[in-house]
């Protein structure tokens, strides 16, 4: 589906279900050079339990038109304005990576009252290595090949998808690979540049890492962890950082029960 | 900034090949890939099984639409073939199918190669225009006329790496360009090639359908087929493929390409394709298959060794008219082949000898080592003549204009000491002769 914000076409999928009035929301957020794509499993999930569900193509990525927002502030600014103009009421925002940083700066504003986070993958900071930015920066498609090596843990490298015939490795680079020209560098410059005030945080909230983790390493996130109001923590043996693909039943597990225990089941 | 800095670590071919798809059995610790020799899979609860149907949960449900051994063969191609995913068949044309079907419908129109494997020109030329699908055939070494072929209802090109029995090369860089440009996917068959010779997917091809019957099993023991998805093809951009962009009533109005981004001709393959048409491999012949890939690498090098030195002894013989192989400076492709095909142009080559058809009968049966059969991509060497066989039906004018000589023999030279096929086939071009 589409709606228009700044003036700008916004795509946003629904799961393939209708938003409906008097239904609890469920927002998904994704990563840097990524797109509502990686979202697929959960949203279906979710929208057919009967929630109002959006994952929106952040502006230049995917399918959404719009230049380019180059902090996580302009980002929570923009979904909240998203958020608003579908009417959506005290979502609960489910981020990966980037996407959880501008899921946790929503939520540290509390205006949109936001109802509960889950972070994937997160860390605060979220340093980003030069040689990634600089390759980013050039527009070198080895800096998809990067990010999708580290972003993959020694299995996940190897295979062995829980989606049958899916090479998780080729589908992950190919994804990335479709960006536009800068996408990923400004994106990246989002995640290395966020400062965000977790103090403000008060909602509930869930993290996953992956203990294989080497773009937001599990260290990292259970530091960021530490500074929530009693987090419910997930970790994920043996999982990378592309953990919607490398454990996408476990992370649905998750989520449904963070979800449905917040006594939003519609 | 250095490209060595940039450069990542890549899993290695030889890796992939034992390992890529596959973890060791979870339950039992078994190295090898198990054989889920079973039709259906039990859901843990109600909601599961649903959240497998509506693609909201990663997982199994019966054998025709996944399996968790094909699964490991699927995510292997697809690794050596630089793709997203695979589909594995009942066989090669089962995959062939299967790629056509799933973008192609009633008026549909497709352009292909005019030299390729007997099955598919028959499923191409005569099969599916009952159904409303039809094929303009086009030189392959003229990738021009794939371009003025096209037409506003065409869906795909379609050719072979190596062509039959010519064994063209086909310009897989130019003809994915001239597809591309006209919001058309290359498909293309590299069985004579497998991914240690060539891969399709980086050169510009979209999807790859190997017969896993030849060169990547080995051994000639099972049939099967593999359909690769490059991820490649920007479907978003074209208007031409309303199975991919539109809802999908058999699916509750997904819409593929929305929900899957670079998977989705592999889903729609999958969710429309193998639950309705039904041409599954069985998991015993994913298992054979898997045995044959992990040493795909060792058995295509020893095919190319042996085939370099079957081209040059025949090249020798008095009875040999001509030899035809890409790695031939005579042959036409010679320089693509070199380019293309840099490790080796394939181990299947025909040669032309005197005599003309009963020349070819008595050839063949003359053979002692080397077998006469219906076949290519073996372990073993194999060989045939189409006009004592599979064309003996047509006249000797009728052959000419297929561009079979009379006297052509086609060799899909496998694995055996060479000096013995040597031997084997000095003693049958002899008897060839005599009359």
């Amino acid at each position: 589906m589409r709606t228009i914000v700044n003036s700008q076409s916004v795509f946003f999928s629904t799961g393939t279900q209708q938003l409906r009035d008097n239904r609890p929301w469920v927002v998904f957020i994704h990563g840097a050079a990524m797109d509502h794509t990686v979202w697929t499993h959960p949203a279906r999930f979710f929208a057919r339990h009967g929630y109002n569900v959006v994952a929106p193509d952040l502006p230049g990525h995917g399918r959404s038109d719009g230049p380019l927002l180059s902090d996580v502030e302009s980002l929570a600014d923009w979904l909240h304005k998203v958020l608003t103009t579908l009417q959506c009421q005290q979502p609960l925002l489910i981020g990966h990576s980037m996407g959880s940083l501008i899921a946790l700066e929503c939520a540290a504003r509390q205006d949109s009252d936001t109802q509960g986070v889950a972070l994937l993958g997160p860390s605060m900071p979220m340093p980003v290595t030069e040689v990634l930015l600089d390759a980013a920066k050039d527009n070198d498609s080895a800096a998809y090949a990067m990010a999708n090596f580290w972003s993959h843990s020694h299995q996940g490298k190897l295979g062995a998808n829980a989606n049958p015939g899916v090479w998780m490795f080729g589908s992950g680079y190919r994804l990335m690979n479709q960006c536009d020209k800068d996408v990923f560098h400004t994106d990246l410059n989002v995640c290395q540049n966020a400062r965000l005030n977790l103090d403000s945080v008060t909602c509930p909230t869930l993290v996953l890492v992956g203990e294989s983790d080497q773009m937001t390493p599990m260290r990292a996130g259970l530091s960021l962890a530490e500074q929530l109001p009693n987090p419910q923590i997930v970790q994920l043996p043996g999982s990378g950082h592309a953990m919607l693909n490398e454990r996408p039943n476990e992370i649905l597990d998750a989520l449904r029960d963070f979800v449905f225990a917040l006594a939003l089941n519609p | 900034m250095s490209d060595d800095k940039r450069s990542v670590p890549e899993t290695g071919f030889d890796t992939l090949s034992l390992h890529g798809g596959q973890r060791p059995d979870p339950t039992t610790g078994a190295r090898a890939t198990p054989i889920y020799q079973s039709a259906s899979f039990v859901f843990p609860d109600t909601d599961f099984a649903v959240g497998l149907f509506n693609i909201e949960r990663a997982g199994h449900v019966y054998s025709r639409l996944s399996n968790p051994t094909n699964a490991v063969l699927e995510e292997r191609i697809a690794a050596l073939e630089g793709g997203v995913g695979a589909i594995a068949t009942a066989s090669g044309q089962a995959a062939t199918h299967l790629a056509i079907a799933t973008l192609c419908s009633a008026g549909d129109h497709i352009v292909a190669s005019r030299s390729l494997y007997g099955g598919t020109h028959n499923l191409l030329d005569y099969t599916l225009p009952r159904f409303g699908i039809d094929t303009t055939f086009v030189d392959p070494r003229s990738p021009g006329q794939f371009k003025s072929a096209i037409k506003s209802n065409t869906k795909l090109l379609f050719g072979e790496i190596l062509g039959n029995p010519g064994l063209e090369v086909l310009d897989i860089p130019t003809i994915s360009e001239l597809g591309h440009g006209a919001g058309l996917p290359l498909v293309v068959d590299s069985t004579f090639a497998t991914p240690w010779l060539c891969k399709p997917i980086e050169l510009g091809a979209d999807l790859v359908i190997h017969s896993a019957t030849k060169f990547l099993s080995g051994h000639g023991a099972i049939i099967g087929g593999l359909l690769v998805d490059g991820g490649t093809f920007d479907w978003r951009s074209s208007v031409r493929f309303p199975t991919l962009l539109e809802p999908y009533e058999g699916f509750h109005d997904l819409v593929f390409e929305e929900e899957f981004g670079p998977l989705a001709f592999l889903m729609r393959a999958r969710k429309e394709g193998m639950r309705d048409f039904g041409a599954c491999m069985a998991p015993t012949t994913a298992f054979y298959a898997l045995m044959g890939l992990e040493t795909l690498s060792l058995r295509m090098q020893r095919h190319v060794d042996n085939t370099r030195a079957i081209v040059r002894f025949l090249e020798e013989q008095n009875e040999v008219i001509q030899v035809i192989h890409p790695e031939l400076p005579t042959h036409p492709d010679h320089e693509l082949a070199k380019k293309l095909l840099p490790k080796g142009a394939g181990a299947v080559l025909c040669m032309v000898i005197k005599g003309g058809r009963e020349a070819g009968r008595k050839f063949i049966e003359s053979l002692s080592l080397i077998s006469h059969l219906a076949n290519i991509g073996d372990a073993k060497t194999l060989v045939i003549h189409p006009a004592s066989t599979t064309h003996h039906r047509m006249s000797a004018d009728a052959l000419k204009a297929a561009g079979i000589d009379e006297g052509l023999i086609r060799i899909s030279v496998g694995l055996e000491d060479v000096d013995d096929l040597k031997t084997d086939l000095k003693s049958a071009l002899r008897r060839s002769q005599r009359s």
